[in-house]
């Protein structure tokens, strides 16, 4: 399957399924300190990398995900790794192809820059931009097959991102989500951007699959797709978090179990998902069962 | 409409030119600085801060108001200065280790500053030993610490740690807040407050140096 392949599938109406977090396996199993960023264990532990990405593949993923949510150099910036842009964009998609070789797609994540644009915070769309320029550049000369833009809460930047993506590697399909929040008036992202406002606009700045991740739990989730789906003219995504982390005898725990997380599944795609996985809390295990509920 | 009541609403317009004009005429109409303060910019704070947590409004309304409660600010701080209106004590504040969230920390600091405490920021990303070596630097009364993670908020436990093991726990009193926190969890690791939002947070910082 090529990039291509997979939206000729989501817009047949077939169900493709991703993979689940990564940061929460890097806690868990790298011993990745608090707040440390990810993408330090492309460079330091590499062969953790590429054993989530198998780990994912065996549990059904036919996507999976690059280390780099936090890739650009705006973010990277904030942990002295900016000048390893390239390197850690580059590394990270031939460790997950190195994994997944051709039964999987490798999806090269872009998360927010960290940084709010002008009027609201310091940074000016241009410098936002290049940012996400510099790292697309990299995951697609590296040979990403996708390209998600992903966590994004203000839709001005996640159009920066998709424009980017779409001036440097105009062949690389994006899937671009959003992290909303139901509330009692309403879908918003934190930032007050609708679905509706969110599949319009991302679909027409190129996007071929919009959607949204993150968020508290899947069954909030349900309803955002809803809302998704009745303003989207391409495919939609989804890839809801396990609940959000809680500790318990100093553990980080998720609340959302692997049963939960597939119990409620069908009704994401009853709701117009075609494009599945997981976010943060969601382990191998999450996919596994997910596959097993939506093959039956 | 009185001019505090216009003020009020134009910092939850987010408009600071007309809050600096408006803080200005109302000093010139002679109400007191600390007036203008209370019933004007604070005031138009709050109610953004509950519309918000409503999401009556969102996160940019929220952010332009601080701007324009902060441009009101800086007309009202020399006549506050110079009416010799003490500052309300000093406080460092800065987001735990290994947490760069600072939307929150940062409206936490504009409040403080409004209500009359002189406030240090250290940023995001702050070691224990920075909170407690800047306190001690600067004299401050109060540490007032911000996580918006679960895996770095465990972090708050160890900058509590330091004040005592440094013998400052009575001069240092440590309040700590960010959406994951809990009054309970506060309690667990021997903070001495916890404050839910940034309006409630300035109410604790006052009772914790005794002036509230
Ligand atoms: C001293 O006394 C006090 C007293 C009161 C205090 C106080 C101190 N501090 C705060 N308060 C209180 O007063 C304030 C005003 O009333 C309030 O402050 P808040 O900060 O709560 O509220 C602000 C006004 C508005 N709220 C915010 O600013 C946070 C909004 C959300 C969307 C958010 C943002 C913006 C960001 N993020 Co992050 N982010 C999310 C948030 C999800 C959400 N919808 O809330 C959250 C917090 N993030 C999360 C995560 C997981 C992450 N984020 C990350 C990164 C980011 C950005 C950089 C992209 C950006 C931060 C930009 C910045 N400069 O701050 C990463 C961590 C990076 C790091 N090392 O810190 C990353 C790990 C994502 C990743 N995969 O890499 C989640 C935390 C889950 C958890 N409980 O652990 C999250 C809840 C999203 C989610 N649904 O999962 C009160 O809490």
């Amino acid at each position: 399957m090529s990039g291509a392949g997979l939206l000729a599938r989501l817009q047949r109406g077939e169900v493709v399924i991703g993979d689940g977090a990564w940061g929460t396996l890097l806690i868990a199993e790298a011993g990745l300190p608090p707040g440390a960023p990810p993408e330090r264990v492309i460079l330091d532990a590499p062969e953790i990398v590429g054993a989530i990405a198998r780990r994912y593949l065996e549990a059904g993923a036919e996507i999976l995900t690059t280390d780099t949510f936090g890739g650009t150099p705006l973010r990277l910036a904030a942990h002295g790794l900016a000048e390893h842009c390239e390197e850690i964009n580059r590394r990270a998609v031939e460790l997950v192809r190195e994994a997944a070789a051709t039964r999987a797609l490798v999806s090269g994540s872009v998360g927010p820059t960290g940084t709010l644009l002008a009027p609201l915070g310091p940074a000016r769309p241009a410098e936002v931009e290049a940012a996400f320029e510099r790292q697309i550049a990299a995951l697609a000369a590296a040979g990403a097959d996708l390209l998600c833009v992903e966590t994004m809460i203000d839709l001005a930047e996640a159009l920066l991102a998709v424009q980017a993506a779409k001036r440097v590697a105009p062949a690389v399909p994006v899937v671009a989500t959003m992290t909303f929040e139901p509330t009692p008036r309403g879908v918003f992202t934190v930032m007050g951007v609708t679905p509706a406002r969110a599949a319009a606009a991302l679909a027409e700045a190129g996007a071929e699959v919009v959607g949204a991740n993150c968020g508290n739990g899947i069954e909030g989730m349900v309803a955002v797709v809803a809302e998704l789906t009745r303003h989207a003219a391409v495919p939609v995504a989804v890839r809801p978090n396990a609940g959000l982390p809680q500790l318990v005898d100093g553990a980080l725990v998720w609340p959302e179990n692997p049963a939960f997380f597939a119990a409620h599944a069908p009704a994401l795609v009853a709701a117009g998902a075609r494009l599945l996985g997981g976010c943060c809390g969601t382990t191998p295990a999450h996919i596994g069962a997910l596959r097993a509920v939506l093959a039956a | 409409m009185d001019l505090l009541t216009r003020i009020a609403n134009e910092v939850r317009a987010g408009e600071p030119d007309a809050v600096r004009a408006l803080a200005a005429e109302a000093l010139a109409a002679g109400v007191a600085p600390a007036e203008v303060l209370r019933g004007g910019l604070i005031a138009g704070m709050t109610v953004v801060g509950d519309a918000f947590r409503l999401r009556e409004i969102f996160l940019p309304d929220v952010l332009l108001a601080a701007r324009a409660m902060q441009s009101g600010l800086e007309v009202l701080r020399p006549q506050l200065a110079a009416g010799g209106v003490p500052t309300a004590g000093r406080v460092v504040l800065g987001t735990v280790r290994g947490d760069l969230h600072d939307i929150g920390k940062n409206l936490v600091g504009i409040l403080l500053g409004g209500a009359g405490f002189d406030v240090i920021d250290l940023g995001v990303d702050v070691p224990p030993e920075r909170f407690v070596d800047s306190a001690v630097e600067h004299g401050a009364a109060v540490i007032g610490i911000s996580a918006l993670l679960t895996t770095t908020m465990v972090g708050m436990r160890e900058v509590v740690a330091l004040v005592r093991e440094r013998g400052l726990a009575d001069r240092i009193k440590v309040i700590v807040g960010g959406a994951p926190l809990t009054e309970a969890f506060a309690r667990e690791i021997g903070a001495d407050g916890y404050a839910y939002d940034a309006a409630s947070a300035v109410g604790r910082v006052k009772q914790l140096v005794g002036a509230a």
